[in-house]
């Protein structure tokens, strides 16, 4: 089962990339953007019986090393639930 | 007495400290592999600046789970001292042994530079040798060396008398244009409520011979031999009003 992992920093944090990526799509004249925020997208490969079981797993795995929740929040995805 | 100097996959200031304890202090220093589960009866514990793991996923965050780790915490928990350089401190973070997070740089620039800090706390084995308000002038060199936490975090630190060092001028004023990460509060360093626990970004093992272009690392090492001669662990506790 595949698993997608979206990690941000909590909007309360400064990003110092997302600021300058935001200025280099400035300086290509892209001024419509106006804030970048940059995060981490992990793919986890997961042996589960069910959706819901590899949700704790991965849940689990992203409280513990895959985000730090001083500064940063997740979303899950699971595959099959998405259907891409 | 003996210095333990842990060394994770990616360390490379463990022999600069190694150096500052052996060499330059004359006491005992022994490195620590990070799968080893014993200290090896040390009197201190330093974790090295580096690239731990490559700084994989972010600074310090793989470092934590290393086997020595779990030691490191049971003798922080006993009152041993601890002293986490750059990302030494980032891994002391991660770990949960010091609060708060490190950030990119605000410049997103890499510093490598001397700074001045200000030593505030001098009630840690850290900083016990130091005069109250002393400017020491270190090397930093760091990618991530903001340090953020939630203003409730930092007013609970100010509160506390947990930030042990922190950038400065030459009036030994917090300014901005003194702050080269953009750490919250100019904080380069800080302990735990404990006060054994000290985390720092700048360099103090850098600092040591005037060969090196500053000494003023050295009271650091000072500090804490003369914190073990007296015991430490069983250091008096400053009350916290």
């Amino acid at each position: 089962m595949r698993a997608r992992v979206f990690v941000t920093l909590k909007a309360s944090v400064f990003d110092p990339q997302g600021k300058t990526v935001t200025d280099a799509l400035h300086t290509l004249g892209y001024n419509s953007v106006k804030d970048v925020r940059q995060g981490k997208y992990f793919e986890l490969d997961i042996d589960a019986r069910s959706g819901d079981e590899a949700r704790r797993i991965v849940a689990e795995a992203a409280d513990k090393l895959l985000s730090n929740p001083v500064i940063e929040s997740y979303r899950i995805e699971i595959a099959d639930e998405v259907k891409a | 007495m003996k210095f333990a100097v842990v060394v994770f996959p990616g360390s490379n200031c463990d022999h600069d400290a190694h150096y500052a304890a052996q060499h330059v202090l004359g006491q005992q220093a022994e490195y620590i592999w990070h799968k080893d589960t014993s200290l090896k009866g040390a009197d201190a514990v330093i974790l090295p600046g580096g690239f731990a793991h490559g700084d994989y996923l972010r600074t310090g965050a793989i470092a934590r789970f290393s086997p020595i780790m779990s030691e490191v915490k049971k003798f922080a928990d006993a009152g041993g001292p601890v002293l986490g350089i750059c990302n030494g401190f980032q891994i002391l973070l991660e770990a949960g042994m010091l609060p708060g997070a490190m950030l990119r740089n605000r410049t997103v620039q890499f510093h490598c530079e001397h700074v001045l800090i200000k030593v505030e706390q001098t009630d840690t084995p850290f900083t016990l040798a130091c005069r109250p308000g002393q400017l020491l002038r270190i090397p930093i060199a760091h990618g991530e060396g903001n340090y953020y936490a939630e203003p409730d975090v930092i007013a609970r630190l100010e509160k506390n008398r947990q930030i042990v060092f922190r950038y400065t001028n030459e009036e030994g004023v917090p300014t901005d244009a003194s702050n080269p990460n953009g750490a919250a509060a100019n904080i380069a360093g800080l302990c735990n409520e404990q006060r054994n626990v000290v985390g720092l970004m700048p360099h103090p093992e850098r600092a040591c011979e005037m060969a090196l272009g500053s000494a003023d690392g050295l009271v650091l090492f000072e500090s804490v031999i003369e914190a073990v001669r007296h015991g430490a662990g069983r250091l008096p506790r400053t009350v916290v009003a």
